[in-house]
């Protein structure tokens, strides 16, 4: 008995070290004042300095925000009313709808991506418009899963005495039913901003020449080899996020553990 | 609610389901069934069995199906060992596991690359200790380390939530009824967390398969897997049509397998839900 536990305890240990030890490579990296990144050349704060300098970095940094925020704004409002009239369409139509849904989520980015490319050359320049749009697109369908469910299991009849006791529906609807679904709209929006600021295939096919996120940045530098300045600044996000998600602690737990077409089923299971 | 006008707030939301999920899907279509001028043809579609491009399919699916097995058996001991130890808090399990995703994980891979290459940090260490030294880099068997490392969170999860959503008394009812530790696992824990495998292959044999960067990085330019070919016959052939083609066919072998693993599974999931 003993022994299997110390066993359990060195197993976890080694996930442990397989998923961290690639960030602290980064993260040592970002310190290191060689520029090779094999030979150790004493500790450093330097790319630091000069990463507030780099314009390439830092306008590619603000793309990634600015996208991340707007598209996660522009979901989130979509979303919610998008969840709102399934949640009160008839069964036939409810299905319909939860299989449009899942489409983006289950096909694959790289399909994605070009279907959209296809169809955006044929009336936007390609650009932050056409990157928003297409990001505004694989986001939908999160947020709305996370809310489909929290709308199932509210109760209406809150919403409804509201209305008989003489609430207007606007009052009725932003003090009673916003509420009572508030945590799902959050950690749709929280899914939302996360999958934006990741996403690097459907950004790459849809972003056109002449602009950059984070990740497309990174990729067009393999190459030519990373600037150290780079594992500076993920340095700094990964504790910004860090101390954020500690702070937070983590709302958008639920939508983890189902982990997505999981609570499509359940969702459906319900109706 | 008045559930007849209700129904039309989805209107935006259908609008742009049609204007950016359905046009696009319908057009990625249409452009593989033309040739350059516009004149239907199937060669496109036709393409996979090209022996180029078989190779690549065969390649991703084998690496792809490598990959979920190799998440399926780290995530299991992971998940039972979990359930039977102290640490239950959820948060913090999902905390550690989630974090590592908001690093790039571009730079994540080139930081793996940096570790396994030749004259990386691990065979550095190796070589400290006598050792022989790894030679992984460039081969597939460093894809597929790439793609688990990558992709393990979307296995661990859900199988994790569902080995801790089996109520204890079924267990304790096993064991009454006098099932050693195996059995206990094997028929009790296994079949009754089916569901959230199910999830978890679809999260991980899906991305693992149209997956070009992790190949890019870690194969050295080698190996080609489909993801490659059609990224290539976009930013580097310009055959838009070819590459059209190839990517319908991959969104056919992905939706054959959400539908299989997706669906299939769902007679099994228990229904215990958290």
């Amino acid at each position: 008995m003993k022994m299997s536990r110390i066993l359990g305890k060195i197993y976890v240990g080694l996930i442990l070290i397989f998923l961290y030890a690639p960030i602290l490579v980064l993260i040592v990296l970002s310190f290191n004042s060689s520029r090779s990144r094999v030979v150790w050349g004493g500790f450093t704060l330097k790319w630091y300095g000069s990463l507030l300098k780099s314009t390439t970095i830092m306008n590619a940094l603000w793309t990634t925000f600015l996208l991340a925020v707007l598209s996660a704004l522009i979901s989130t409002v979509l979303g919610l009313f998008g969840a709102l009239g399934i949640y009160s369409m008839k069964k036939r139509s409810y299905r319909i709808m939860l299989f449009g849904t899942k489409i983006p989520m289950l096909n694959a980015d790289i399909v994605t991506g070009i279907a959209l490319m296809l169809w955006f050359v044929r009336f936007l320049p390609l650009g932050f418009g056409s990157i928003l749009l297409a990001h505004v697109t694989f986001n939908i369908p999160y947020v709305i899963l996370c809310i489909l469910p929290k709308l199932r299991t509210m109760d209406i009849y809150q919403y409804e005495a509201a209305l008989d006791l003489g609430a207007g529906s606007p009052y009725a609807f932003f003090h009673i039913l916003i509420p009572q679904i508030l945590p799902g709209i959050l950690s749709g929006f929280l899914m939302a901003v996360t999958l934006s600021m990741d996403d690097f295939v459907i950004t790459y096919f849809t972003k056109g020449a002449g602009i950059n996120t984070l990740s497309t940045l990174i990729y067009g530098e393999i190459r030519k080899g990373i600037k150290p300045e780079m594992y500076a600044l993920s340095t700094v996000l990964f504790f910004i996020v860090l101390v954020l998600l500690i702070l937070v602690n983590l709302p958008y737990d639920r939508f983890f553990m189902t982990a997505g077409t999981g609570s499509v089923r359940e969702v459906e299971h319900e109706k | 609610m008045n559930r007849s006008r209700t129904r039309f707030l989805a209107t935006p939301y259908i609008i742009w389901v049609i204007g950016f999920t359905v046009i696009p899907l319908m057009f990625i279509v249409s452009k593989s069934l033309t040739d350059e001028n516009g004149s239907l043809t199937l060669a496109n579609l036709l393409a996979i069995f090209d022996p180029l491009h078989r190779k690549a399919l065969v390649i991703s699916v084998l690496l792809a199906f490598l990959s979920t097995v190799i998440c399926i058996l780290i995530a299991y001991p992971l998940a039972i060992i979990l359930r039977g130890s102290r640490l239950t808090d959820k948060n913090l399990i999902l905390f550690i596991l989630i974090l590592p995703m908001w690093m790039n994980f571009i730079l994540r891979i080139l930081a793996l690359q940096l570790l396994i290459s030749n004259n990386g940090i691990i065979n550095n260490m190796l070589g400290h200790f006598g050792l022989p030294p790894l030679a992984i880099i460039n081969t597939p068997a460093a894809i597929v380390l790439g793609m688990v490392y990558d992709y393990l969170p979307y296995m661990i999860l859900p199988v994790l939530n569902s080995v801790l959503a089996i109520p204890q008394d079924v267990i304790e009812a096993a064991q009454d009824l006098g099932s050693d530790k195996k059995h206990v696992i094997t028929r009790i824990i296994i079949p009754l967390s089916l569901g959230g495998v199910g999830s978890g292959i679809t999260m991980v044999f899906v991305p693992s398969m149209t997956e070009f960067v992790i190949a890019n990085i870690l194969g050295g330019g080698k190996i080609q897997l489909l993801g490659n070919i059609i990224e290539q016959e976009f930013t580097v052939t310009r055959n838009w049509n070819l590459g059209s083609g190839l990517s319908v066919t991959l969104m056919a072998f992905v939706l054959i397998t959400s539908l299989i693993f997706g669906r299939g599974t769902e007679d099994t999931a228990t229904g215990i839900t958290l």
